[in-house]
């Protein structure tokens, strides 16, 4: 992976940059210059790529954030801002010649507003923090990407985080309700707030997924939820994957969108089963796990509705959780796919491409013929309501050469996710990670124009740099207007 | 007034020749579908008008994959005849706006005759203009349903952005970016949008009586409960007199309105405990079908301040939900100023008397107090051309929001002036 390449200049300031940025957050651990206490820093989620930053500093007040950046952009210091550091793409890999910006401290809830149904958070509380924070009072947050526990809510902004619930309740973006952003060059703007739509363009939606390549994200304002009156799942084994996935069709054209509905294959069950002991059946070759929310009365009509679909479509095996006990241990063994997967393999490398679902039995039986070209082994998790796929695919990096072949299966996944009709990245975003496949699905006329957009709010490429973007282009290069000189050039246009 | 020569590009590709030219030239575009909205946001001036109704039709439409693409200029009344087939809907609800903006002058009567009025306006328009109807506190905004398309830049350049599948974070999403940039980034030539099942049922519980105050309880006490609520909108008892329904114009009160929608017998055991804990604050009714549809287009297209012959001047303003009712009661006291509630309290409509301030330092005021913002949603033209149409920005927000423009049209020739008078 090819990063930008270090700036010498900058390297050779590194003292006086860290002198600048301690007076702006004096204390202990504001900022860390030790080569050893910058090592946890190294990597993120994604630990094939490991770079240690030029140093790390830790701010607590908007007021110190908008400082550093400021800082940063005066001397020409590259930022790459960090929550928890659990990205699945590399969003948060420092650079050598950059300041990691960790917002780790920023971790206090400040609002929270029933009547309005939201909650205000600086963006290091964690996405299940927020939940915690108002279940008490019967409400929830329903973005609930599997790493919960520890990513963090601004991580979740910039990434647009999703989870198994997001085909009845949306991604992030579909969840916030306000933001405070600091731009590189120090400016605080506020978008949003308890209210509904932006004033003027819709900065809400462009800054949230905008993986860290365009401010700082320093206050967050997220919408909440009443927890429904019940929820209750249902396990639905079947032989084959074109049955399972008839099966998620014929659902949603019934009308029905599930709080959940996922789906595993063969290994994908039998390591999940192994390792969580959910009760999974193991004589199946394609698993769905199919949850149903709301009112109470409303979850038992919809259960029978979808016990007879999944008849119909030959499920060889139905089970119905009878207790909440019972439903999250159905969901025990989903949530644990990927470290049981881990106990199969020394290592794996999970994929996230989204492809129209009605063609996955083709997808997964080409993606079968490229574990055996590769001879890598493949277990799939895939979200089925909606089509995004997780591919994990098991390599041992012990072995020289494995690496290099499980990304480049990899790329051919997302590539082929790409030809079908999908897309390269559903939930855990571009980063470093798909930075280079972005021209499978983009000509250069749609990355530049990304980039204008980038320029206008980081014109010197100062924030996070070598993510997202295979090439970055100077901004005053992509700003100029092409000349067309000339008459109105087009007679057989009608004109009135 | 200067009447400009209107162009009619018969494919993208002479929609991309177009504005290349124009934007070497620096002449300025005004863009329209079918012209539904153009009395919204500030006048324009432009030395052409570009109709873009040739980029019309629904290209794919996949009902289990919850998604449909069609040309900008498709109308609205198209889509909705092709989701009502296979059972599903646009689930935000886009408003017609026709009756509202049309009056005074009427070109369309208002009232019960529009029952079966086919909607105006464009699916490229609603996504522009990102306006959406009473669904909005459920199931989001214009842009929440935006899932990706192609169009031609200010550069006169081709570009995409997102897809055709419901989840994706590949690169900006662009699409909220374009979804309520009023024509003013770039034009679509294909959008593709997510669409979801129709209810089975829809049934609405009216509470009556009470000041906005009381209304917005029930609305929050609605919105607050597991029961799933589709819609909360309030109107006082001078507005509810006109309604169409008769069971609401019967009531002789105010009336705080909930929308339940969902599988039959889930809609009413929701109903039947909504009744149940509203009725503290007053009698309650229950609309079916037929009066719950037609009640919710009122709503939802502004009919209390789409008479023929009101004249007043209409704001729009979006504010924290359980602000509204408060703003709601502060505005009206004045003479000839009526207000109602919608998205649960955070949507407030007010009717103002025509008048060259339109009352805006008072509709600012409350909405600087509040947070949130308000749109002059209803003038003459001359006088969206001189008070401010859309919330002023502070200076930064201001200065990035030039530096978008000039990102996507350097030139300044997409409908320039719209939002604001320089960008």
């Amino acid at each position: 992976m090819k990063m930008p390449e270090p700036d010498a200049g900058v390297l050779a300031r590194r003292a006086e940059i860290a002198q600048a940025l301690t007076a702006i957050v004096p204390g202990d651990g504001g900022v860390i210059v030790d080569p050893d206490e910058l090592r946890p820093y190294e990597s993120d989620g994604l630990t094939a790529y490991r770079q240690p930053p030029m140093l790390v500093v830790l701010p607590e007040t908007t007021e110190q954030v908008r400082r550093v950046l400021r800082y940063c952009h005066e001397n020409g210091v590259k930022v790459v801002p960090r929550g928890a550091g659990t990205s699945l793409s590399g969003g948060a890999l420092p650079l050598a010649d950059g300041v990691l910006l960790g917002m780790g401290r920023f971790n206090r809830i400040l609002e929270i507003d029933y009547d309005n149904r939201c909650v205000v958070a600086q963006p290091g509380v964690t996405n299940l923090g927020i939940t915690k924070a108002v279940e008490h009072k019967g409400f929830y947050y329903a973005p609930d990407p599997s790493s919960q526990i520890a990513c963090s809510i601004g991580g979740n902004i910039a990434e647009n985080a999703g989870g198994v619930h997001c085909l009845k309740y949306g991604l992030t973006t579909n969840n916030v309700l306000g933001l405070e952003l600091v731009m590189i060059d120090g400016e605080v703007i506020r978008v949003g707030g308890k209210h509904l739509d932006a004033e003027g363009y819709d900065l809400l939606g462009v800054l949230t997924g905008s993986e860290g390549l365009l401010g700082v994200v320093t206050e967050v304002t997220v919408r909440i939820l009443r927890s429904p009156e019940t929820a209750r799942a249902m396990l639905a084994g079947f032989q084959t994957n074109e049955q399972a996935g008839d099966c998620v069709g014929r659902i949603i054209g019934a009308g029905i969108i599930p709080g959940g509905m996922e789906m595993m294959d063969g290994l994908a069950i039998r390591a999940a089963e192994e390792f969580a002991h959910a009760g999974y059946p193991l004589d199946v070759e394609a698993l769905l796990i199919i949850e149903l929310d709301g009112p109470e009365r409303e979850v038992d009509d919809l259960i029978g509705r979808v016990t007879g679909i999944a008849t119909e479509t030959g499920a060889s095996t139905i089970r119905i959780s009878e207790s909440n006990a019972e439903r999250e241990a159905f969901w025990a063994g989903r949530k644990a796919a990927f470290p049981a997967v881990g106990r199969i393999s020394p290592d794996y490398y999970c994929m996230d491409g989204t492809i129209p679902r009605h063609r996955l039995p083709e997808v997964l039986r080409r993606v079968t013929e490229l574990s055996r070209q590769y001879g890598l082994r493949v277990a799939n998790v895939f979200h089925a309501g909606d089509g995004n796929l997780h591919p994990l695919i098991l390599y041992d990096a012990n072995i020289p050469g494995e690496l290099d072949k499980a990304e480049a299966f990899g790329a051919d996944i997302l590539k082929l996710c790409v030809e079908v009709g999908g897309v390269l990245t559903g939930e855990h975003g571009v980063g470093v990670e798909k930075r280079d496949l972005m021209t499978e699905m983009f000509s250069e006329d749609d990355l530049n124009q990304q980039q204008r957009l980038k320029c206008a709010f980081d014109p010197g490429s100062l924030l996070n740099p070598g993510k997202m973007f295979p090439e970055l282009h100077r901004c005053a290069e992509l700003g100029r207007v092409h000349v067309h000189r000339g008459k109105l050039p087009f007679p057989d246009i009608s004109r009135f | 007034m200067v009447v400009s020569e209107t162009i009619r590009p018969e494919s993208a590709d002479q929609l991309r020749d177009l504005l290349a030219w124009a934007a070497s030239e620096s002449k300025p575009l005004e863009i329209v579908g079918s012209g539904s909205k153009r009395a919204l946001g500030r006048p324009v001036a432009a030395d052409y008008v570009v109709e873009l109704g040739a980029l019309s039709g629904i290209s794919l439409y996949e009902p289990d994959e919850l998604v449909l693409s069609a040309g900008p200029a498709t109308p609205l009344a198209e889509i909705e005849t092709a989701l009502a087939e296979k059972n599903q809907r646009l689930d935000f609800e886009p408003p017609d706006y026709g009756p509202l903006l049309s009056a005074p002058g009427g070109v369309r009567a208002g009232g019960a005759d529009r029952t079966n009025a086919p909607p105006t306006g464009t699916l490229g328009g609603a996504l522009m203009c990102n306006l959406s109807g009473p669904r909005r506190v459920k199931s989001g905004a214009a842009r929440d349903h935006f899932l990706g398309f192609t169009a031609v830049s200010g550069h006169g350049t081709v570009f995409k952005s997102g897809g055709r599948v419901v989840k994706n974070v590949t690169g900006y999403d662009l699409s909220k970016l374009m979804a309520g940039s009023w024509g003013t980034l770039a034009v679509t030539t294909d959008v593709t949008i997510k669409v979801l099942p129709a209810a089975e049922k829809a049934r609405t519980v009216l509470v009556f009586g009470g000041d906005a105050a009381i209304g917005g309880r029930a609305m929050t006490l609605a919105l607050n409960s597991p029961y799933d609520v589709s819609a909360a909108a309030w109107l006082p008892e001078s507005l509810a007199a006109q309604s169409a329904i008769d069971m609401v114009s019967a009531g002789k009160a105010s009336v705080a309105a909930i929308r339940v929608e969902g599988f039959g017998p889930s809609v009413e055991y929701r109903c039947r405990i909504l009744r149940e804990q509203l009725g503290a604050l007053g009698p309650t009714e229950e609309l079916h079908s037929t009066n719950s549809v037609e009640f919710w287009k009122e709503i939802r297209d502004v009919m209390p301040f789409a008479r023929p012959g009101d004249e007043r001047l209409v704001w729009r303003l979006s504010v924290p939900p359980a602000a509204g009712p408060g703003i709601v009661a502060a505005l009206a006291e004045e003479d000839g100023t009526d207000g109602f509630l919608d998205w649960g309290g955070g949507l407030v409509w007010l009717a103002v008397p025509p008048g060259a301030e339109a009352r805006e330092p008072a509709v600012r005021e409350a909405v600087a107090r509040s947070g949130g913002h308000a749109t002059l949603f209803r003038a003459p033209a001359e006088l969206r051309g001189t008070v401010l149409v859309f919330q002023p920005q502070e200076t930064a927000k201001a200065a990035l929001t030039k530096r978008i423009k000039a990102a996507f049209d350097p030139a300044g020739i997409l409908n320039p002036g719209r939002m604001y008078p320089e960008s």
